[in-house]
Parts: structure tokens; C-alpha cells; sequence
């Protein structure tokens, strides 16, 4: 039967997973905004603004929809996790606090100006209003992933009476883990945005778009994968070894290690088997997972047998990882194709375009898969030997609880067919937009005479 | 004196503070999207009414974050108290405030043929958010109560919350609009206050009578003569608006900034009543604000950067208010 804490961890997953692809997509969206605005400025081309005035409208319905999950988040704590503010409230509060403080208000506030305020104040204040959203995302990125990050490695605090007191909040924010993490997600959220601008501007210029715009926007995408992707194979692999020296248990299931031995394989595929505790249909490269995480041939890896009752589920462990890597390597890949392609001739092959709309989304595929190895990793530990999360659960019945993820799922369904939806719209949309059309923004976002018509130009 | 006695109160201070602007900032804009029409011929004026909140909302609902948040930082344990009683509701306002907050960005991007349907998204995403707000608070003020009679109270709150967001709502829209659109507001302000002002006069007759602590707090204490200016002027704030709306129409705008004004001191003295009758508690009759505070080193720390950084939320704040001031035009979504 479904208890309360299956349906609180259920409804928690559906809530971070739901909220997370917004900002995911934020972080960075508003750093390239921020870009296209500076060239616009520098330059006066006004491609720039026109690739700004079309993803500002995105980073708007993104926004929005960041905005609605994150405070549905806030909530989750009190209403299904009392136990974990009881606990760790100490610690949890002032970082979670800093985060609306510091970076909520500035975004927000200053969000009104970036998309309403063009014609109210100077330029140069424009601009600074899409930096200071932009220093806001990120703020809001450092400070949750300070906590996220003490979460699976606790540092910096005592424990009185069954509490965590700080002891120093210097060891609190830089735990040793966050360093590793908020580089991993902020490359993680660049990724993710490179394909995401150059996926729907390749549907754009597919439609038959022959504006400049979406190609500068393909090309600023594409530049940004290339150099992003093998920084991120780097990142991702010191994040690796920090996770192996402070969290051995979650990188054993990584890796499909159920028995502590030297000189372990790169497992490519296995079906891991939690009840036999071994794998099964093994293929492998010999000897390096030792080489990757100790640097040598031999080295020993624990084994999962050493965490008994206290690792977490393989399964989804060692599948979320393999996912994550494979979409990352496959992002290198065709962001440097891409590149190369573009540099003998002016646009793209067509097979290419379809290739790159397809994985529009697959920052989101790698960056749920990476949040799952690290947060499914952590089991069953909500905070790393502070507390267990079957420890942290309510005590509302589960029929409130299975109402209100019934609630949720439904409407998160319904919401993410929506988005993506109305991103394809609004790409089909400015296919359609005169090239040069700057002046007299309308109420459809400078959406004026066709001049083309829509189903012409989707055939085209 | 002993920090671990004076934290919680600024604190409490705090929190109030973020209370109060929540409901005076999120209210008008709960308030807009209760009254917007529905008919197909009114779509110029829900958008100007939408152009009127557009740069504001996503601020203004930041407010209620912030008020959850330094409940959850600095009483966690009156932070799991209320949300374990109110765990309904609470879920319902959230799914009302997902839907309001993504059918605003929508309605403007989506097809002209979906564009009513998220029109109407938007007001009853504005209507549930409103009515769960004021079941909560009612529920909250006489003790999460299920019985028949706490459930009449909470509804009768629920009732009043959403008036006076309108009553906050119409009055914005009196500042912001002109012609038709503001005379249509100047009725619906009249019908919205009267009811606002039944709620009001009703939940201070029942809690006194219901919360026997709230009665000795108001009658029976030498301060009732200090405390006497709080109804006063909440019913002052009331009459001066009634008789400045009856005689106000849209050539003579000059006042039209002034009903907002009265509605904000209604709001104020109805939440420093609110406080009044409840101090030290932070959940009514159940647990105290030194009772629910967290560590006062966490309370120092996060104190610290609050005490920088409000000021300067609130500074920006006002600066975008006077970036868009003046008539609400159309959007220029862009």
C-alpha cells in the first residue's frame, strides 16, 4: 500500500524535477541574453536584438514557470519534511533565506524592467536590469546548492540535543562538496541552454527562416556546446573523484561495484540485480573505473557490500549516470560536427538540423539523470549520517498526500505540454516576422503583418 | 539582554512585515484577476487590466516566499505546526497560484484562440489562491478548528479575503486606468469595501467571543483606551474612501491615487489587530514565538544579511513602481 512517505518522496521528485528544467534553462539563458544585449549595443546590428527580443519572450514564459514550481518547493518542506527543518532547520534556514533575500527580490523585480521597462528607461539601464536578473539566477543557483550540497556532505556544524548548530558558516557554505557541484550544474545549465537556443533555431531556419537572427542565435548555441561539452567531461569527472572520496556508497552504485575489488571495469551496460547483488549482461571496459577514480590500474574500489542497509538503489543509480554521460558525449560530439560543418559552408545540412531539434530538450534528459545519481545516491540519508528520510516524514495521511500529487502531476503534465507547445508556436511565430522590424512592438511581442503565411513556410 | 529573547521578536517583526506587503502587493494583483470580464468583446480591457500588474506580480508573489521563508528559518516549529493543519488548503492555494502565474505569461504568447482560455485560467487561479488564503487564515485564527463553526468562520473568512482583494484590486485599477475601465472600478470598489467591511466587523465580533485570551487582551486590559485608534481608523480609512468614490468620475483623476491609500490603512489596522490579539503567539493558543525559534546563532547570521539587504529590496522596489508609474498602457511585451 502507498504510505505517506512513498507518496511525500514521490510528490517531492515530481516537484524538483518539474522545477528544476525552468531554471536549468534560466541560469544561463539570461547570460546569453545579456550577450545578444551587449552586441546589440556594441555593434548596433540589429540581428542582436532581434535574437534578444525573441529569447527574452522565452526566458519570460520560462521564468514564470520557475517561479509557480520554486514557491510550490518552499512549501514541501513544512508540509511533507517537518522533520528535516526540526533537525537541520539551523543550517537549512539562513541558506534558504539568503537565497530569497539576495536573489529572488533582484530577479524578480528587476525581471519587470528587462521585459516592460525598454521604453521607460535608459538603455544602459536595460541592460543592467538583464545583468542584475542574471547575477539573481545565479545567486539563487549558488545559494540552493550550497544547501543541497551540505546536504551530501555535511560540514561546519555540531549536533545538540538531536539539532545541527552551526559552528562555522564559512565550512557550512563551502562544504566540500559544493565547489565541485555548482560548477558541475552551472556548466550543466550552459549545456543545456547551448542545445536548447540551438535546437529551436534550427526548427526556425528549418521552417525556412532565412533571417539572421536565428542563425547568429545557432551559431552563438553551437560555439557555446562546443566549448562547454569537454570542460564539463573535466568538471564531471573531479566532481567524480570528490564524490568517491566523501561519498563512496553512491559511486560503488555509480559504478555497479556490489563487492569491493582492485582493478574494477568501466561498465558500459549491466542490468544491476539488488536481491542477487551482482550485475547481470556485463560489458565492460577492464580496469577503468579503477583508472578513472584512482588512477590506477589497480586501485580498489569499495564495494556496496561495505554499506550494507545503508546505500542506496543501484538501479536508477547506475542507469541515471550512464544516461547523463552518454547525452553529454553525445553533445560533444555534435556540437563540434556542428562547428565544423559551419566553417566550410554557410549553413547547415538538413540532417543536421534535425539532429540538433532533436536533443532541443536532452540538456534537460542529462541534467534530471544527473540530479537523480546524485539525490537518489544520497539515500537513505536525506542529510549524509545527520538524518534518514524516512526519519523526516509527516505524518499527514496518505490520502492528502496522493491528493495533492494527483494535483500536481496532473497540472506539471499539463504545463510542460503547454511549454513546449507555445515555444514551438512562437518559433513558427517569427518565421513569419519582417527582417529589420524594430519599432512598434504590438500586443503579440512585435508579431506583425505576416508575410508569410505559417503553413507556407512550415512546408518550405 | 538575552539574545534568545529579543531574536524572536524581530523576527516575528520581520515576518509580519513580509505578511503585510504580500497581502497589499499580491493583493491587487489577486484582486485584478478576480475582476477581470470574461466576455469575448472585453479582451482591450483585461489587457490593459493584465499591462496594469504585468512588471509587478513576479515580485509581488516573492513577498509570500520570503513570509513562508523566515516562518520555516526562524520558527520551524510553528512552520510544521501550521502546515500540518492547513496541508489542503495549502496545496489547493499553490496549484491556484501555479495557474495564475503561467496563464499570465501564456495568454500572452499562446494562440489568439487559446487566449481566452487562459484569460479565464488566470482569474480562477487568482480566485482559488484568494479563497485559500482566507480559509487558511481563518482556520488559523481560531485554532484549526474542523468543527461546523470553524469551518462557517473559515469560509466566512475565505469570504472576506477575497473581497478585500478586490476591494485592493479595484482601487489599483482606479489609479492606473482611465475612462470606462475606471469607472468600472470605482462600482466595483464601492461593492467590494462593503464587504470587505461585513468581513471585517464580523471577524472581530467572533474571535474576541471565540478566543477567550483575544477578549481579556482587548476589553479587559488598562490599554484598551491605547488600542481604541486601531478601529477607529480602520473605519475612518473606510467612510473617507466611501464618500471620495461616490463623488469621484474619470475627469477629475486627480485623487484617484488616494483609494489605494485608504484601502493600504485598512489592511494595516486590520493586521495590527490581528497581531494585537495574538501576541507572543505564533500559532494561536498553541505555541509561543520562544517556544517555535530556531538557534539564535542561525538567527544572528541570517539577521545580519537581512538587516542589508531589506533596504535594498525595498529601494528597488520603488524603483521599478516609478518606472511604471502612471496610467497602465498596453503591454509592450517585447
Amino acid at each position: 500500500m502507498l504510505d505517506t512517505l512513498l507518496l511525500s518522496r514521490l510528490q517531492f521528485a515530481a516537484n524538483i524535477s518539474f522545477h528544476i528544467l525552468f531554471p536549468t534553462i534560466n541560469i544561463a539563458l539570461c547570460w546569453v541574453l545579456c550577450y545578444f544585449k551587449l552586441r546589440s549595443n556594441f555593434s548596433g546590428h540589429p540581428m542582436w536584438m532581434r535574437a534578444y527580443r525573441f529569447w527574452v519572450k522565452v526566458f519570460a514564459l520560462t521564468f514564470a514557470l520557475g517561479v509557480v514550481s520554486g514557491i510550490t518547493m518552499s512549501f514541501q518542506f513544512g508540509t511533507n519534511w517537518p522533520g528535516y527543518m526540526e533537525t537541520v532547520g539551523n543550517i537549512a534556514g539562513p541558506l534558504l533565506g539568503y537565497e530569497v533575500l539576495t536573489a529572488f527580490f533582484l530577479e524578480a523585480t528587476f525581471l519587470g524592467i528587462m521585459l516592460f521597462g525598454i521604453n521607460r528607461v535608459p538603455n544602459r539601464i536595460h541592460t543592467l536590469s538583464t545583468l542584475l536578473v542574471g547575477i539573481g539566477t545565479s545567486l539563487s543557483a549558488f545559494w540552493i546548492l550550497a544547501l543541497d550540497s551540505w546536504m551530501q556532505t555535511p560540514a561546519g556544524f555540531e549536533m545538540r540535543e538531536g539539532v545541527a548548530h552551526a559552528t562555522s558558516w564559512w565550512d557550512v557554505i563551502f562544504n566540500p562538496s559544493f565547489p565541485y557541484r555548482l560548477t558541475h550544474t552551472l556548466l550543466s545549465s550552459g549545456l543545456t541552454v547551448a542545445f536548447f537556443i540551438a535546437g529551436l533555431s534550427a526548427y526556425r531556419i528549418r521552417l525556412g527562416d532565412t533571417k539572421k537572427a536565428p542563425q547568429a542565435a545557432l551559431k552563438t548555441g553551437l560555439v557555446l556546446a562546443a566549448v562547454l561539452a569537454p570542460l564539463q567531461v573535466f568538471v564531471g569527472d573531479l566532481h567524480g573523484l570528490n564524490t568517491f572520496q566523501h561519498q563512496p556508497a553512491k559511486v560503488a552504485a555509480m559504478e555497479g561495484v556490489w563487492h569491493t575489488e582492485r582493478g574494477a571495469p568501466l561498465l558500459l551496460f549491466a542490468l544491476p540485480d539488488e536481491e542477487a547483488q551482482t550485475n547481470h549482461y556485463e560489458i565492460g571496459i577492464p580496469k577503468a573505473a579503477s583508472l578513472i577514480l584512482t588512477h590506477d590500474m589497480n586501485g580498489e574500489i569499495k564495494g556496496l557490500n561495505e554499506f550494507e542497509g545503508n546505500h542506496p538503489p543501484v538501479a536508477p543509480v547506475f542507469w541515471g549516470f550512464r544516461i547523463m554521460v552518454g547525452i553529454g558525449l553525445l553533445m560533444w560530439a555534435t556540437a563540434w560536427l556542428s562547428i565544423a560543418m559551419m566553417r566550410k559552408r554557410p549553413t547547415l545540412p538538413n540532417g543536421l538540423l534535425r539532429l540538433l531539434e532533436a536533443m532541443t530538450f536532452s540538456g534537460w534528459v542529462a541534467s534530471l539523470a544527473g540530479w537523480y545519481v546524485t539525490e537518489i545516491g544520497r539515500q537513505p540519508w536525506l542529510v549524509t549520517g545527520v538524518l534518514k528520510t524516512a526519519d523526516a516524514v509527516t505524518t499527514v495521511p496518505p490520502m492528502h498526500v496522493g491528493y495533492s500529487l494527483f494535483m500536481y502531476v496532473t497540472v506539471y503534465a499539463l504545463l510542460l505540454w503547454a511549454y513546449i507547445h507555445t515555444l514551438r508556436l512562437m518559433a513558427r511565430k517569427s518565421v513569419t516576422v519582417e527582417e529589420f522590424e524594430l519599432r512598434g512592438p504590438t500586443m503579440q511581442g512585435g508579431f506583425t503583418q505576416p508575410t508569410v503565411d505559417i503553413a507556407k513556410g512550415a512546408t518550405s | 539582554m538575552n539574545e534568545a529573547a529579543w531574536l524572536p521578536v524581530i523576527f516575528l517583526g520581520l515576518m509580519g512585515l513580509a505578511v503585510l506587503v504580500y497581502a497589499l502587493l499580491d493583493g491587487y494583483d489577486l484582486g485584478v484577476g478576480i475582476l477581470m470580464p470574461m466576455k469575448t468583446a472585453n479582451e482591450t480591457d483585461r489587457d490593459i487590466m493584465i499591462a496594469s500588474i504585468g512588471p509587478f506580480w513576479d515580485a509581488n508573489e516573492t513577498w509570500l516566499v520570503l513570509a513562508v521563508g523566515l516562518m520555516l528559518i526562524a520558527f520551524p516549529a510553528a512552520h510544521s505546526l501550521v502546515f500540518f493543519h492547513l496541508y489542503l488548503p495549502a496545496a489547493t492555494m499553490l496549484i491556484g497560484l501555479i495557474l495564475r502565474g503561467v496563464a499570465f505569461d501564456f495568454r500572452a504568447k499562446a494562440s489568439l484562440d487559446h487566449k481566452l482560455a487562459w484569460d479565464r485560467t488566470f482569474k480562477i487561479g487568482s480566485l482559488i489562491t484568494s479563497l485559500s488564503q482566507g480559509y487558511m487564515l481563518g482556520q488559523y485564527v481560531i485554532g484549526f478548528d474542523q468543527s461546523a463553526m470553524g469551518q462557517f468562520f473559515s469560509l466566512l473568512s475565505a469570504a472576506g479575503v477575497t473581497a478585500a482583494y478586490c476591494y485592493i484590486g479595484a482601487a489599483w485599477l482606479i489609479m492606473k486606468t482611465e475612462n470606462a475601465l475606471q469607472l468600472k472600478a470605482i462600482q466595483q470598489a464601492k461593492l467590494a469595501g462593503r464587504v470587505t467591511l461585513l468581513g471585517i466587523v464580523a471577524v472581530s465580533l467572533v474571535n474576541p467571543l471565540v478566543n477567550p485570551l483575544v477578549f481579556q487582551r482587548w476589553f479587559e486590559q488598562p490599554y484598551f483606551i491605547f488600542v481604541l485608534p486601531i478601529p477607529a481608523i480602520c473605519f475612518a480609512a473606510f467612510f473617507f474612501n466611501e464618500r471620495l468614490l461616490k463623488h469621484m468620475t474619470s475627469h477629475n483623476d486627480r485623487k484617484s491615487w488616494l483609494p489605494i491609500l485608504y484601502v493600504a490603512c485598512i489592511f494595516m489596522m486590520s493586521f495590527i489587530a490581528l497581531g494585537f490579539s495574538f501576541y507572543p503567539y505564533i500559532v494561536p493558543n498553541k505555541l509561543t514565538i520562544w517556544e517555535a525559534a530556531s538557534a539564535p546563532e542561525s538567527l544572528q547570521f541570517i539577521l545580519a544579511g537581512t538587516v542589508i539587504v531589506v533596504p535594498m529590496i525595498l529601494a528597488y522596489t520603488v524603483f521599478a513602481y516609478w518606472v511604471f508609474r502612471g496610467k497602465a498602457t498596453e503591454l509592450r511585451y517585447y
